[in-house]
């Protein structure tokens, strides 16, 4: 039996994997949105096998709003990043700091 | 009438025809305009002889009229004291001031600002009358600011000349030196009696005479010394004291009529007269009384020296009248507070006609000022010639003349006091003696250059004979209006018998009774005089053995053997004695020194505050500081802002990571 434990270690490992590829990136802005929809997911796994565990069915239903907005989420940051490269000719993480002080 | 009413009447008169003259003087034209003035002027001093005879009937008065405020205590209120003094100052003050009114009209007869100079003088009878009449320190102050002011209007009544107007500015900057003091004094007094009542204050000092206060930690200075120090302050402003007496000789730019009136005869005896009200103070305090006695001595005897070497007619008199005020203070000094009154009064009228004369012979000489161009006047202005003399006989102090009473009686006072072991009266006894023969030997200068010796005007010189070519005999000089000439015969008739006639009353009666207070056991000078008193004919026959008549025959002959008989020595010994001669022309460097440590301290100390105060404290730290502050930290903390979303996200995590440990190790959520 696959206790709750082993989905939480995957979720947080996944979550941390995220985490990582946010702040370590600097080259790609699509690894950056690839690393939110996969914090997203994480998340989504702790709603799954809570759901599960506590025998609650909200948690699944919070998992189709999530995985909705992430979806629509991904489709307006890839518009807004063609639109980027369209002006700016680069998607480089390092040289998008026009909102620095 | 009522007597409150008619006190009333005294300084209102002068106020009411100055009010018209000033405000609706255009309208009413000038002949009305000094109708109105002299009117006012005359009924006050009617008035004044109608008071001054009830006061000698023993009737006094000391009382409020008007109470202006109440403010926690402090009684503020317009009220007279009606005593001998008072009474005194106001006959001559209304008397002499009747007399200017009347030469104006000579002597302003052609000048455009003619109402607005009648205007000027009946409001400064008013402030003087104020001053005089006031029965506490509130009012005394009221009428010391309000001569303060016309003085000042009047030194620039031309206010075209430019030297006319450096004049008054200093007369008022000066004057606000000594009224610094004055205030404090005031102050002073308020702070320790809680009241400005001339009678509650007198009545209290004797329990603070020895009170000793600290106002500096560390050092123990008497109350009453400091009191009548910081009055004597104002005193030495208003009264020309060294060493502010800088404003008095530049205010002779002013109008002739207000040399005599203001400059003369009543402002600046201000001082005097408010040292005089305030003996009983002054007589609790023995340090005072020496400052008091050697600040008049100094006066009395460097200023008189000034005089020598003056070649302008008005100035001469001006340092002789800086000369005599210093003299009225040494009388002062030396606790004889009535013989300061009465040469203040005697002198009241000879140099009123001093001033006056000269301001006739200005006219007659058409505004020529400088003796070196006058000589053997005496033909062509013979009222002023003789009027002169009585002036200048009076003022040196001729027996029998009114000058002479007085001014011996201080000489008298002061050995006295010399004797009595009074510090500083030995130093002011010899300064006076010398100070005779300086008085006589000026006055006597000015009077041979002027009256006397050949003519050095008009064809004597050769441009005033090109200028004068078409005018005929303009060029001649003429005797003056009757307009002037009057009031000329009319203060010459005090200056010669007021001594004689008041000595007697004025010094060893009774005559000052309450208002002066002298404390004979400690201060005998006055009382050691009236043992040797013995009529005034007596002392006036007594004095041909005296110092001061031989040392007057000395100053008279010195001038007459300098100015007609050998007039070509005076220019060797100028040049012989360059250097004593450059310091009396530059008035011993006095201005200089003014303009330098004073002058020019204020402005440095100003700069300073200004670079170092304004702009580097205020403008640098304060102001520009705390902009640059913010800007620092703004540029240090635009560091922290990348525009990486990596290390914002880096910062977040960093610190979720900081706040759970926090959390979980020292509980904090729970």
């Amino acid at each position: 039996m696959v206790s709750l434990s082993w989905y939480l270690g995957v979720a947080a490992l996944l979550f941390a994997i995220s985490v990582v590829g946010i702040f370590l990136n600097r080259k790609n802005l699509i690894v950056l949105l690839m690393a939110i929809e996969l914090m997203l997911l994480a998340v989504n796994i702790n709603f799954v096998a809570f759901s599960h565990y506590l025998g609650d069915y909200h948690g699944q239903v919070f998992v189709f709003f999530i995985l909705t907005v992430a979806a629509a989420e991904s489709a307006i940051g890839l518009a807004i990043l063609v639109v980027l490269f369209r002006n700016l000719s680069t998607i480089s993480v390092e040289e998008l700091d026009t909102l620095k002080g | 009438m009522k007597m409150e009413s008619l006190y009333l009447l005294v300084p209102l008169a002068p106020l009411a025809g100055s009010l018209i003259a000033g405000l609706a003087g255009p309208f009413i034209g000038r002949t009305l305009s000094h109708w109105v003035t002299i009117v006012g002027v005359l009924v006050s001093t009617i008035a004044s002889f109608v008071i001054f005879n009830d006061v000698m009937a023993g009737n006094t008065f000391d009382g409020p009229v008007y109470t202006w405020a109440v403010v926690a205590g402090l009684k503020m209120e317009v009220g007279f004291l009606v005593d001998s003094l008072t009474a005194t100052m106001m006959v001559v003050v209304t008397f002499v001031s009747l007399m200017v009114h009347v030469y104006t009209i000579g002597y302003m007869a052609d000048d455009p600002g003619y109402q607005r100079f009648f205007s000027y003088i009946s409001l400064f009878t008013f402030g003087m009358l104020m001053l005089v009449m006031s029965n506490n320190f509130l009012q005394l102050f009221f009428g010391w600011e309000a001569v303060g002011l016309v003085s000042y209007l009047l030194i620039g009544f031309w206010f075209k000349r430019p030297t006319a107007i450096h004049a008054n500015l200093k007369a008022f900057l000066v004057n606000r030196v000594g009224d610094f003091g004055f205030v404090l004094g005031i102050g002073l007094i308020y702070a320790w009696f809680g009241t400005l009542h001339y009678a509650e204050v007198f009545e209290a000092a004797p329990a603070l005479a020895t009170k000793a206060v600290q106002f500096l930690p560390g050092t123990e200075w008497m109350l009453m010394t400091v009191i009548c120090v910081c009055l004597f302050i104002g005193a030495m402003g208003k009264s020309a004291q060294f060493p502010l007496h800088v404003w008095l000789p530049d205010s002779m730019e002013g109008p002739t009529p207000i040399s005599a009136l203001i400059h003369a005869a009543t402002m600046v005896t201000a001082g005097i007269f408010m040292v005089a009200r305030m003996s009983p103070l002054f007589e609790l305090s023995d340090a005072a009384l020496t400052f008091v006695i050697v600040i008049g001595a100094i006066t009395a005897f460097f200023m008189g020296l000034l005089g020598i070497i003056q070649n302008d007619i008005k100035r001469v008199v001006a340092y002789s009248t800086l000369s005599q005020l210093g003299y009225m203070t040494v009388a002062l000094g030396a606790s004889a507070f009535s013989a300061g009154i009465f040469h203040l009064m005697t002198h009241a009228f000879f140099k009123a006609l001093l001033f006056l004369a000269a301001g006739s012979v200005i006219i007659g000489m058409h505004h020529e000022q400088d003796i070196r161009r006058m000589g053997g006047l005496w033909r062509k202005m013979p009222v002023t010639w003789i009027t002169s003399l009585i002036g200048s006989l009076a003022l040196i102090g001729t027996p029998f003349f009114a000058g002479f009473y007085s001014k011996d009686a201080i000489i008298l006072a002061v050995e006295a006091s010399a004797k009595a072991g009074h510090a500083g009266a030995t130093f002011a006894y010899w300064a006076l003696l010398v100070g005779v023969v300086i008085t006589a030997f000026y006055s006597f200068r000015m009077f041979f250059l002027v009256f006397h010796g050949k003519p050095r005007w008009g064809h004597g010189g050769d441009q005033g004979h090109h200028h004068g070519h078409d005018d005929g005999h303009h060029d001649e000089p003429h005797e003056s209006p009757a307009v002037i000439t009057v009031p000329l015969v009319l203060l010459a008739i005090p200056s010669v018998v007021i001594g004689f006639v008041a000595i007697g009353g004025m010094l060893f009666g009774d005559y000052f009774g309450g208002a002066i207070f002298v404390d004979a056991a400690k201060h005998p000078a006055m009382k050691v005089l009236a043992a040797h008193f013995h009529g005034a004919t007596e002392m006036a026959l007594h004095s041909f053995m005296t110092a001061p008549f031989w040392l007057d025959f000395v100053g008279v002959g010195l001038a007459w053997f300098l100015y007609l008989k050998r007039p070509d020595i005076p220019a060797l010994i100028q040049a012989r004695f360059q250097g004593l001669y450059r310091l009396l022309d530059n008035k011993y460097y006095l201005d200089r020194i003014n303009e330098v440590v004073f002058a020019g301290g204020a402005r440095r100390l100003g700069a300073g505050l200004w670079k170092g105060g304004d702009v580097a404290l205020i403008d640098g730290v304060a102001v520009n500081g705390s902009a640059r502050l913010i800007g620092w930290v703004a540029a240090a903390s635009r560091l922290l802002q990348s525009g990486h979303i990596y290390t914002y996200a880096a910062g977040m995590i960093v610190g979720l990571l900081v706040l759970i440990t926090l959390f979980v190790t020292l509980g904090v959520a729970r």
